[in-house]
């Protein structure tokens, strides 16, 4: 038995090095493995903060693997694609868990390729000799959000379908252009036939492709150029003597990457997959929500949660902001990261000396957290869902009050305020409106409108905002009774 | 003629400095300063290389043929390109499907109501399934007045519905607001709903379908 082992182990270690001989691995393995880093990175803690660029090359191949195996059972057809996904949530052994996998493994790469671009920018990674990683980088930042946005039409339920419908519908406002940028997205008129197989060839095989390609070049262009050093306060970077410095400092003090700083990113790279399992095992797959049938209407569509910010985005800026935020922030976001590295490719590179950099980055994560609450929040979409108030709590309102309130409902203004303890939030809860407005302001706010609350003046018949009046002030003096009358 | 006894010198043979980090072939293209240093690592090859022999009918040879190798390889490329191209843009080269389509008897219209209509768009692929299906919502005013909104909010194109009791058409995704006349009541919407053409032949009542609005045609 071990003389058996013995054997096939020589002749697998055999093969192994013919093949390492016969192509020539060893420079490849030299270059990949055997490169040194700066000693700060490899022996120290500061190692850790190294680790997010190959934990997102890892989560990348998850990404292919399950992403292939899905498309054995994924069918792009609009008419039966979220069919298919039903199919493989229900009937397909590991289906649902392997969609999920998919799912978890996808935001975990937009987590990742921000918090990564966040750490290369704080520590001015990106400056000589390192420009074109940057840029590559930044080529690879916005595939991986094509990939997530077009991964969400794939899902073909109501939410992407309707994310990309409002993507097209913006583009459609850019100048000149913008019909035939949206007939491009579309592949048409209408979110029909064409959009799913456009979108299904470039999230399988375009995108994809181009990922890999950026990303071989970006990873030889880090070992290339060598892993930036911890910044120094008050050491900028001078481009005449900073190569042969940095190659120096390397050989003098510097360490192998292998195993000494390659432990860590595997050590990251398994907490993200721990990470991604378990959430996948815990939470399940994503969708596919409603069925995407253009004729429904009763829908609140949503996008993902990446692009929630956006969402709340386009609700907060004001009108005059329109085509800023619709039109140029998209398009201009990519040339000015792009420029970055070639504007500041010298000088300090510590987050201490350059309190703006850091000041960029707080601000921006305040920004999209901001966002992202309200965009979970929100308080803008009418609660289409809401009851009227039952008849036991009106039962000592004059008759006129519980016809206001039955009004209330039925006139929609419940879809957006509350009274009584129901309602929507996107206007002010208008229990308490008569404490801090007269009967007459109530009434001109209600007929002529006031800021994002439509003028009523030809939706109420007559008599029914006297009604609605009569309910406010019940619903208040109701509400002061109970408070009176608590202990 | 140097370098040309280039012999024995195997593949891996660890002809550069360990720490080097980078293999020879890799560093010569990224530092034209080292490629001189290439004294042990060139191919036996590199004798044949007219550069070196510094011949000049050689030159004019080597031009001709970095010409005919670059020129035959961009137009492979491009004659790949072409069709991908043309493939991608199809949807830019189609005029805009338009077709009157029936959504019903005028008698289904009560005078004053505001309903939503289902039909089929112009030239739906044979497979779009239900992705063919749209929706408008057709007010009807008078006995021979009628209106057809489309469902898409000129905000940013979410499906509005018409709430009868508000007598509103209400967006879900940003709280946009219209009147009964697709006039903007309250919200971020820029201009009023979009209209289709909409016509009465034979006590029948027809919409002419178009697309996804853009937003500025």
């Amino acid at each position: 038995m071990t003389r058996l082992t013995g054997a096939v182990l020589g002749i697998l270690t055999r093969t192994g090095e013919w093949i390492y001989d016969r192509a020539g691995l060893a420079p490849l393995h030299r270059f990949l493995v055997e490169h040194r880093i700066p000693g700060e990175v490899g022996r120290t803690r500061k190692g850790w903060f190294y680790v997010f660029g190959q934990a997102l090359a890892f989560v990348f191949v998850a990404q292919l693997v399950t992403g292939s195996a899905l498309a054995m059972k994924y069918i792009p057809s609009p008419g039966h694609a979220w069919e298919s996904l039903h199919f493989i949530n229900t009937e397909v052994l590991w289906g649902g868990f392997v969609r999920a996998l998919h799912y978890f493994g996808a935001s975990a790469m937009v987590v990742l390729v921000f918090v990564h671009m966040a750490r290369v920018f704080l520590t001015g990674s990106y400056k000589f000799p390192r420009e074109l990683n940057w840029i590559t980088g930044v080529a690879l930042l916005f595939l991986t959000l094509a990939m997530a946005f077009t991964g969400q039409l794939l899902r073909w339920d109501h939410d992407g379908v309707a994310t990309v419908d409002v993507a097209a519908t913006m583009l459609g406002r850019f100048p000149v252009v913008g019909p035939h940028l949206m007939d491009l997205v579309l592949a048409g008129d209408t979110m029909g036939g064409a959009t799913l197989s456009r979108f299904f060839a470039l999230h399988v095989i375009v995108f994809p492709l181009l990922i890999m390609g950026l990303m071989g070049v970006h990873i030889y262009l880090v070992i290339r150029n060598g892993i930036s050093e911890p910044p120094r306060a008050g050491v900028p970077v001078e481009r005449d003597t900073y190569r042969s410095w940095y190659q120096r400092h390397k050989a003098e003090s510097g360490s192998l990457f292998w195993p000494y700083q390659a432990w860590r990113e595997f050590a990251f790279i398994g907490l993200v997959y721990a990470v991604v399992f378990g959430l996948a095992f815990a939470f399940g797959p994503k969708g596919p929500g409603l069925v995407p049938d253009p004729a429904l209407v009763e829908v609140v569509p949503r996008p993902d949660w990446y692009f929630l910010w956006y969402y709340a985005l386009i609700w907060y800026k004001p009108p005059a902001l329109d085509a800023l935020v619709l039109v140029w922030l998209p398009v201009l976001v990519f040339p000015l990261l792009v420029l970055l590295p070639l504007l500041f490719s010298g000088g300090e590179r510590a987050p201490s000396r350059r309190p703006w950099a850091v000041f960029a980055v707080g601000t921006a994560f305040l920004l999209w957290a901001t966002l992202t609450a309200f965009g979970l929040r929100a308080h803008w979409i009418p609660d289409f869902e809401t009851e009227p108030v039952p008849e036991a709590l009106l039962s000592d309102a004059p008759e006129e009050a519980r016809l206001g309130a039955a009004l209330f409902h039925e006139r929609g203004c419940q879809y957006c305020h509350v009274a009584m303890g129901r309602g929507g939030i996107y206007g002010p809860d208008l229990t308490d409106a008569p404490l801090r407005l007269s009967r007459e302001e109530i009434a001109v706010r209600i007929v002529m409108g006031i800021g994002n609350m439509p003028a009523y003046q030809e939706i109420l018949g007559p008599g029914e905002l006297e009604a609605i009046l009569a309910y406010i002030h019940w619903a208040a003096e109701d509400r002061a009774r109970r408070r009176g009358s608590e202990p | 003629m140097p370098n040309s006894n280039d012999s024995g010198s195997t593949p891996v043979s660890g002809e550069r400095a360990p720490d080097s980090g980078l293999p020879g072939d890799l560093e010569a293209a990224g530092h034209p300063e080292v490629a001189g240093n290439r004294d042990a690592t060139g191919h036996p090859e590199q004798a044949d290389n007219p550069d070196k022999a510094g011949c000049g009918p050689c030159q004019e040879r080597r031009k001709l043929l970095t010409f005919l190798t670059l020129g035959i390889g961009s137009a492979a490329g491009a004659s790949l390109l072409a069709p991908w191209l043309g493939l991608f843009v199809t949807p830019l080269t189609r005029t805009d499907p338009t077709e009157w389509r029936d959504v019903g008897s005028v008698e289904d219209f009560p005078l004053g109501s505001t309903l939503r209509v289902t039909y089929r768009d112009p030239e739906p692929l044979p497979w779009a399934g239900y992705a063919a299906r749209n929706a408008a919502w057709v007010r009807r005013d008078d006995s021979d007045e009628f209106a057809a909104f489309t469902t898409y909010c000129t905000h940013v194109g979410c499906a509005v519905r018409w709430e009868e009791g508000a007598r509103l058409f209400l967006c879900p995704c940003h709280g946009g607001a219209f009147h009964a006349d697709g006039s903007v009541a309250a919200g971020p919407p820029p201009r009023p709903l979009d209209r289709y053409p909409i016509r009465i032949r034979d006590g029948r009542v027809e919409i002419r379908t178009e697309g996804i609005p853009s937003p500025r045609g």
